[in-house]
């Protein structure tokens, strides 16, 4: 194993370390904090460019290796690399958090312990995007727990104190269930290398030494492995969320301050999605395959109830929240789709080529969009004293054009319009679940529907009708707003004109992935 | 040089009595350099003795008629155990920085407690650890009925009666040891290799087992633990959990285990189910864990949560050394560690940082408080205490719970399901208090804030020392692994490995 240079682990630490910095240098006022912050962000940013002008899209395996021994006694390995799937992570993340610590700027409330927690955050997702040992993926993943729930506690709004604790348990519901899972896998297989497990899966090793050495009578190797794919699948699942797991979402998105949600849904709610991609497809094809009807059942239930849920709501805040679900329900069927279908023909391994670059689309441009439209409510809450109701506006394309017209370019590339980047993702993943599961993707058309319907009565309620008397002197978006939230979107349309720009840098990955499932 | 731990610790109580009385910052210092001393000194040790192999410190007769000698040594685990006693030793003190009634008593007592525990970790003549085992029962006495709160005198005298009730188990097991194995001595050297006959070690391994547990706050002896915990001043809690637990179980270990391995075979018959005193002890650690867990979860007094939750970490230590596996085992003493560390700080943030500002450990009263925003200082190390205490990765709690839990899977697998439930119980009772002591909210908005004093140097040194212990091993647990594995496979622990080890 060549040991690079520690390219992955810098980038990993370098958050962390500015997070310290802003505490130590917190002191010297808020404006000290948020400049450093924003540089840290910046430099991350810029880090992740460099990775991905050296990274080599064809080639399917690890790149950027590193491995150490750790604690050998416990099957702890330090080793870190990136696929096509890690560092798009990697950028979404390091966007997110950037554009996060941007609409953070001119908030009064937030001082320099916010940016800490939001840059100790981002190493929390550096981390679990690129470790390959479960120990310390693990140790990244509890670890970005933690300054997300303080966002939620510390700067949220009313209901913030039952929105945190219900984030926090549940998340750590499924955070035990995995790490119960992988100890189990670990007492049978001596590995906690994600690429070892997935190779002793492939050949069907995993599965032996499960059935030598976890002999629980009357179970069998396989009941035993569905066990453990349950277990882990509880975790992903209840991070993504995927309907029934979702009810700590609605109120943490919306209890906490729009600029925190933008770094929740944009960047830490794709861990789930990861989740499936490095861990469950990998190491338990055989068992997403065989709950494969269950799983598509649950997809399609997490794109169409929450479409439903959200056009229900009557509050901003909630309606994205609930279309966060609904969107990364998309990314769900695909993965599931996926699996779902063996054989090897080429016809079949193109189509799941399409629905995982599809996924990897709408990881990406989910994240931006998600991103973006809880920045605007921010902008929109700062203006209003609060306010985020759907009906408490009205007519402010009058008031404020441009706001209206960029937010409005952000909602249709939110549903999926062509020529912005929600629609090549979607379209990717419907054009591969059609042909692997029509039944399925003729569903999730529901969802598609409602998503249009939600997301129009916005524009309808919100910038359309006559202008609220309230809000006739409304200022419009300052220079500096503008020139902050130009790139996002710029990405959207550039992504949406010429989707090659992520489907080229990660196709080596995709045809991994689309060939994993050929037993 | 290690014993010098001992007997600085002696002579450093001795000086204390000696400072003027008008002075106490000497008195403090004072104290406070033969602790550092001391703890210098095993980090001296351990850096040395990087193999974990026994090394001989001082062996000559003592009392040649009874062959009893003065056997100091150490391997490993009591290396870790010692280093362990260095930090929490310092930390005390720094955490006892304001106590103003009695200064120079105060630390005389504490130091000789310290050096009773060096003692005990670094005795290899069975009787000599006895007679360090004892003579730490009595500062632990005057500590709590002197400087403690909340009925102290109850909890002082509870402490004692079940110490003393434990010793006299360990004594009897410890002569009835000598005269059967007829070897004229008490070397724990010696009598490791002893083959002692399998029916006498069935009856004197359970005897002496239960005589440490109790000191180790086995369920269901443990019901001195909360009491004295929650009475005891500060830094007598934060040595009752984090090394005077700790003496009780590295005694069911050194002693029991080692020199009565047998005592742990199947018996070939069942009584209730149960086919040995493996599985005895192993069913009470679980419900140690899952007991101490549940009650800390409905206590009132902070104090108490965290005294439970001593109880159901403890039950990790007996777990994993009933687990009988080379994992299981060191598991169990990085838990000893790990614990001792991880509790240090917790009754430092209640009992110093907080009860000493707000005179109330009352969880209904302080949710009432904004302590998150008067001491924040405070709230930041009970948090980062919080995570190392439910075992988040990265903190030296982690990796031992890990190592428990995998052994005791390969032990009884059943049983691990059961302490994973008192882990999430774990979670349920600290989060419980955390809410309440640092995230309550004011009853009404506008309440007078109370000025408090704010966080001294003495509290920030010491929270620091003890977070850089959990953090740093639990990043580089083989810092200490390095140490504990060789010793487990020494030739100390032949007769275990033989025995029921697989």
């Amino acid at each position: 194993m060549s040991n690079n240079l520690p390219l992955v682990s810098v980038l990993t630490l370098l958050p962390f370390a500015g997070g310290i910095v802003v505490l130590l240098l917190g002191r010297m006022g808020r404006s000290v904090a948020r400049l450093i912050a924003a540089g840290v962000a910046t430099v991350a940013v810029a880090y992740t460019a460099l990775l991905w002008s050296r990274f080599q899209p064809a080639f399917a395996g690890m790149q950027f290796e590193e491995m150490h021994a750790w604690e050998p006694a416990i099957g702890l390995v330090y080793h870190v690399g990136l696929d096509g799937l890690s560092l798009l992570m990697l950028a979404v993340s390091s966007i997110v958090v950037l554009m996060a610590v941007a609409a953070s700027w001119s908030n009064p409330k937030q001082g320099p312990a916010y940016f800490a927690f939001l840059l100790f955050l981002e190493t929390g997702l550096f981390g679990t995007y690129t470790a390959l040992n479960f120990l310390h993926w693990f140790l990244y993943w509890e670890l970005s727990l933690i300054p997300a729930f303080f966002l939620i506690r510390m700067w949220g709004g009313s209901g913030r104190a039952r929105a945190a604790t219900q984030f926090f348990v549940y998340t750590m519901v499924g955070s035990i269930t995995l790490l119960l899972a992988f100890l189990a896998i670990f007492l049978a297989s001596g590995s906690f290398d994600f690429i070892e497990l997935a190779r002793m899966a492939q050949t069907g090793q995993l599965a032996t030494a499960i059935g030598q050495n976890l002999h629980w009578h009357p179970w069998d190797s396989s009941h035993m492995m569905m066990v453990l794919f349950c277990g882990a699948f509880l975790g992903f699942a209840v991070k993504t969320p995927v309907v029934p797991f979702h009810g700590w979402l609605a109120s943490a998105y919306a209890e906490a301050a729009p600029e925190t949600t933008m770094a929740l849904t944009g960047a830490l709610s794709k861990m789930g999605v990861y989740g499936f991609l490095r861990i469950l497809l990998p190491i338990f094809p055989e068992q997403m395959w065989r709950a494969r009807t269950v799983l598509l059942w649950l997809a399609i239930a997490s794109i169409v109830l929450p479409a439903f849920a959200a056009w229900a709501q009557s509050d901003l805040k909630r309606m994205f929240a609930y279309g966060s679900i609904n969107h990364l329900g998309y990314c769900i069927l695909g993965i599931v789709a996926v699996a779902g279908s063996t054989g090897g023909q080429a016809s079949l391994v193109s189509d799941k080529a399409a629905a995982v670059t599809g996924v990897m689309l709408q990881l990406f441009s989910h994240g931006i969009t998600a991103a973006a439209l809880f920045w605007f409510l921010a902008l929109l809450e700062r203006r209003s004293d609060g306010q985020t109701g759907l009906n408490d506006f009205g007519g402010l394309r009058r008031a404020m054009p441009v706001f209206s017209g960029l937010m409005g370019i952000t909602l249709f590339a939110s549903l999926g319009l062509p020529g912005l980047m929600g629609f090549p993702g979607e379209f990717l993943i419907f054009k591969g679940v059609f042909r692997l599961d029509g039944w399925a993707a003729s569903l999730a058309t529901f969802g598609l529907l409602m998503t249009a319907v939600f997301l129009l009565t916005i524009v309808q309620r919100v910038f359309s009708g006559p202008l609220g008397e309230r809000w006739t002197g409304m200022p419009d978006l300052t220079l500096a707003e503008r020139c902050m939230l130009a790139p996002a979107i710029v990405v959207m349309f550039a992504v949406g004109l010429y989707p090659q720009l992520i489907s080229g840098m990660v196709h080596g990955t995709v045809v991994h992935f689309a060939g994993l499932v050929g037993y | 040089m290690l014993a010098w731990t001992i007997y600085l610790s002696f002579l450093g109580a001795v000086a204390v009595t000696l400072t003027p009385a008008t002075r106490p910052v000497v008195t403090r210092f004072l104290a406070l350099l033969t602790t550092l001393a001391g703890l210098g000194l095993a980090i001296v040790a351990v850096a040395q003795n990087r193999s974990g192999q026994l090394i001989t410190i001082v062996r000559t007769p003592w009392i040649p008629s009874l062959g009893i000698e003065y056997h100091l040594a150490a391997d490993g685990i009591s290396l870790v155990l010692v280093l362990l006693t260095g930090i929490a030793a310092t930390a005390g003190v720094l955490f006892s920085w304001n106590i103003d009634r009695r200064v120079k008593d105060f630390f005389a007592l504490y130091l000789v407690l310290i050096g009773a525990v060096y003692g005990v970790f670094l005795s290899f003549d069975l009787f000599e650890l006895f007679v360090f085992y004892e003579i730490a029962i009595i500062p632990k006495y005057f500590l709590i009925a002197i400087w403690g709160s909340t009925r102290r005198e109850y909890a002082a005298m509870k402490l004692v009666l079940y110490s003393f009730a434990g010793s006299a188990l360990v004594l009897a097991g410890m002569v009835a040891a000598y005269v059967v194995s007829g070897e004229h001595t008490l070397s724990l050297e010696t009598l490791a290799h002893f083959p002692f006959p399998v029916h006498f070690q069935m009856w004197a391994f359970p005897l002496v087992f239960v005589g440490f547990a109790v000191l180790a706050g086995m369920w269901p002896f443990h019901t001195w633990a909360p009491t004295g915990h929650a009475a005891a001043p500060t830094a007598a809690s934060m040595l009752l959990a984090g090394v005077v637990m700790k003496l009780g179980a590295y005694g069911c270990l050194r002693v029991a285990m080692m020199l009565f391995p047998r005592g742990l075979d199947p018996w070939g018959f069942r009584v209730f189910g149960f086919g040995s005193w493996q599985q005895v002890f192993a069913v009470l650690a679980v419900i140690g864990i899952v007991y101490g867990a549940s009650i800390a979860l409905v206590q009132k007094d902070l104090k108490f949560v965290v005294g439970y939750s001593s109880v159901s970490h403890m039950g990790f230590v007996l777990l994993g050394l009933m687990t009988l596996n080379q994992i299981g085992l060191s598991g169990a003493v990085y838990q000893m560690f790990s614990h001792g560390i991880i509790a240090g700080l917790l009754f430092a943030v209640v009992g110093r940082m907080v009860y000493d500002r707000t005179h109330t450990r009352d969880l209904g009263e302080l949710s009432r408080i904004p302590l998150g925003r008067l001491i924040p200082f405070a709230a930041v190390t009970f948090v980062l205490a919080f995570m190392a205490s439910i075992g988040l990765p990265g903190f030296s709690g982690f990796i031992a719970e890990l190592e428990v839990l995998i052994g005791a899977w390969r032990a009884f697998p059943w049983m691990t399901w059961i302490a994973g439930l008192g882990i999430l119980i774990g979670i349920a009772f600290s989060w419980r208090a955390l809410q309440a002591t640092f995230f309550g909210e004011p009853a009404t908005a506008k309440a007078p804030e109370e000025v408090m004093p704010p966080i001294s140097v003495p509290e920030r040194l010491g929270a620091y020392l003890l977070l850089a212990s959990t953090i740093v091993l639990g990043l580089y647990p083989r810092l200490l692994m390095d140490l504990i594995l060789p010793s487990l496979n020494g030739p100390l622990f032949e007769q275990l490995r033989q025995g029921g080890w697989r």
